[in-house]
């Protein structure tokens, strides 16, 4: 489904010095597969990710998804950013179908589906309401919805959940689990949290820093559906360790990240 | 006082009766100090004196009101159809903005007054030089706030624009323009406060009719009443076409006058 061949991307900072975000990545990431991209800060996930959106453009190397080399965003693709980043002036339903407005392509179905993305993310009877009567959790709900609402094949989710609150985090994470068992894609998901990754991912990519390269790639066996019960068999401990130790590896063993 | 509502509709009424019987009182204190000192008219009218003089020729007074709101107002929507494309135009470039903004401060640091008798001269003693002295007093708040709200659409809305593809104009008209409501409107605020100033700096200079021109004609023949009648009105039309504004912008774009309607 996605294909990245020796990707390499060099940033110009404004000092004028070429800074590697990406040394020669490559990988393949199967039809409805659901990848998470993990790794310290600088590591280049996300710069990668919006390569494949088709938001930045590789300096080396090359990216195909469906077969068909990557120029720009594509219409397949949905992309959830950090932050919400939903339009204030607008309602939840109105957000929703902003990117089809972009495209325009509102048509008759496009409402139903609206509303049934909406239910599914579980903001039933919130259509009408403003994002500033939202909390941050019904806010990045809607923003997913959004990202569906072409029915795009390929889900990119740049740190989803990063600006939630730890228990809003988790319940998140569980719908997310929920919508992608009801509507299945491939995802490509970038965080900083480890037991996310495991918990969501059939596999997780393990990158490291300066320059941005993938150190490892782990398959999680862990059986679906899964849950936080998950989190306690072992391979589940086995995975996240194994993470664990290739990001903070090259670092002296501290008492706060034996766990 | 149980009830939270009741309790809110009477702290507003506090709000606004205290300030209105304070400005009672300074009316009354006015009054009687022009007639307690023997105060000469031509030097400070007493309340009571610019009432009677600016309601003997009320029908008068109605038309050069009505003159002057005419002016300020077209000059407003020329400002508005002016400073909107404008600034789009700086701020469709770092290049064009470069170029332009320099040429704008520029005009700004011409004294208005200064320009109006020439451009009497240039557009002849009609409607069209105090038309475009309210704009240039007006417009460049106006542009300023605009600008400033079109360059402060944060990165990730555009990038999610740029994801759907969006064109430079969809970019524009369904990103840009909206995030810059709230910015047009503090411009807009202060652009209708300022035509009422340009209005009556073209009035001073050349006209026939007008606030300006009744507080002009009735200086030079001592008649001060009716100079503060004429200035009590312009102050009054800058209060309402200023709550113009902001009534507009609360019953067209809620989600722009801000967290009040939120909490409210």
């Amino acid at each position: 489904m996605i294909r990245v061949d020796r990707v390499t991307k060099v940033f110009r900072s404004r000092d004028g010095a070429d800074v590697t975000a990406l040394s020669d990545v490559s990988m393949e990431i199967g039809r409805n597969e659901f990848v998470a991209l993990v790794g310290a800060s600088g590591c280049g996930k996300s710069t990668l990710l919006r390569m494949i959106g088709g938001l930045l453009s590789p300096s080396q190397g090359g990216i195909e998804v469906a077969g068909t080399p990557v120029t720009g965003p594509r219409r397949d693709t949905g992309i959830v950013f950090q932050s919400p980043t939903l339009l204030p002036w607008a309602t939840v339903l109105d957000n929703v179908l902003f990117p089809l407005k972009i495209m325009r392509q509102v048509d008759a179905g496009a409402m139903d589906r609206a509303h049934a993305l909406i239910d599914l993310a579980g903001l039933h009877g919130f259509d009408g309401k403003y994002p500033r009567e939202l909390s941050g959790g019904m806010q990045q709900r809607a923003a997913i919805c959004r990202a569906l609402i072409q029915d795009p094949d390929i889900l990119l989710m740049d740190e989803p959940f990063g600006a939630l609150d730890a228990l809003t985090r988790e319940e998140m994470t569980l719908e997310l689990l929920r919508i992608w068992t009801e509507q299945p894609k491939t995802i490509v998901f970038v965080t900083h949290s480890i037991p996310e990754a495991v918990l969501l991912a059939d596999r997780v990519i393990v990158m490291s820093p300066r320059p941005g390269r993938i150190a490892e790639v782990i398959d999680v066996p862990l059986p679906r559906p899964r849950d936080f019960a998950s989190e306690a068999s072992p391979d589940f401990q086995a995975c996240a360790g194994r993470i664990r130790s290739l990001i903070f590896g090259a670092r002296r063993p501290r008492a706060d990240t034996a766990a | 006082m149980q009830n939270p509502s009741l309790r809110r509709s009477l702290a507003s009424a506090r709000d606004v009766l205290l300030p209105t019987l304070v400005l009672i009182g300074l009316i009354v204190v006015w009054e009687a100090a022009v007639d307690l000192f023997g105060i000469r008219e031509f030097i400070l009218p007493a309340p009571s004196a610019i009432w009677t003089a600016t309601t003997a020729i009320w029908g008068t007074v109605m038309d050069h009101t009505i003159a002057t709101l005419t002016t300020v107002v077209v000059g407003f929507l020329v400002s508005i159809a002016i400073s909107l494309p404008l600034a789009v135009f700086i701020t469709a470039s770092p290049w064009i903005s470069t170029a332009v903004y320099p040429l704008l401060v520029l005009t700004q640091s011409i004294p208005k007054v200064a320009l109006a008798p020439i451009l009497v001269i240039a557009l002849g003693a009609n409607e069209a030089p105090r038309i475009v002295i309210t704009f240039l007093v007006a417009f460049f708040p106006l542009v300023i706030a605009i600008a400033t709200g079109l360059l402060s659409v944060p990165s990730e809305l555009i990038e999610l624009g740029r994801s759907y593809r969006a064109s430079r104009l969809q970019e524009l008209w369904r990103i840009r323009l909206p995030y810059a409501v709230p910015f047009i409107f503090s411009g807009l605020k202060v652009a209708v406060a300022l035509a009422v100033v340009g209005a009556v700096v073209g009035e001073f200079v050349a006209a026939d009719r007008g606030l300006g021109y009744l507080i002009t004609t009735s200086t030079a023949f001592f008649k001060t009443p009716l100079a503060f009648g004429a200035m009590i009105l312009l102050s009054l039309m800058g209060i309402v076409l200023f709550q113009a504004v902001v009534v507009i912008e609360r019953v067209f774009f809620p989600w722009s006058s801000g967290q009040d309607t939120v909490v409210g």
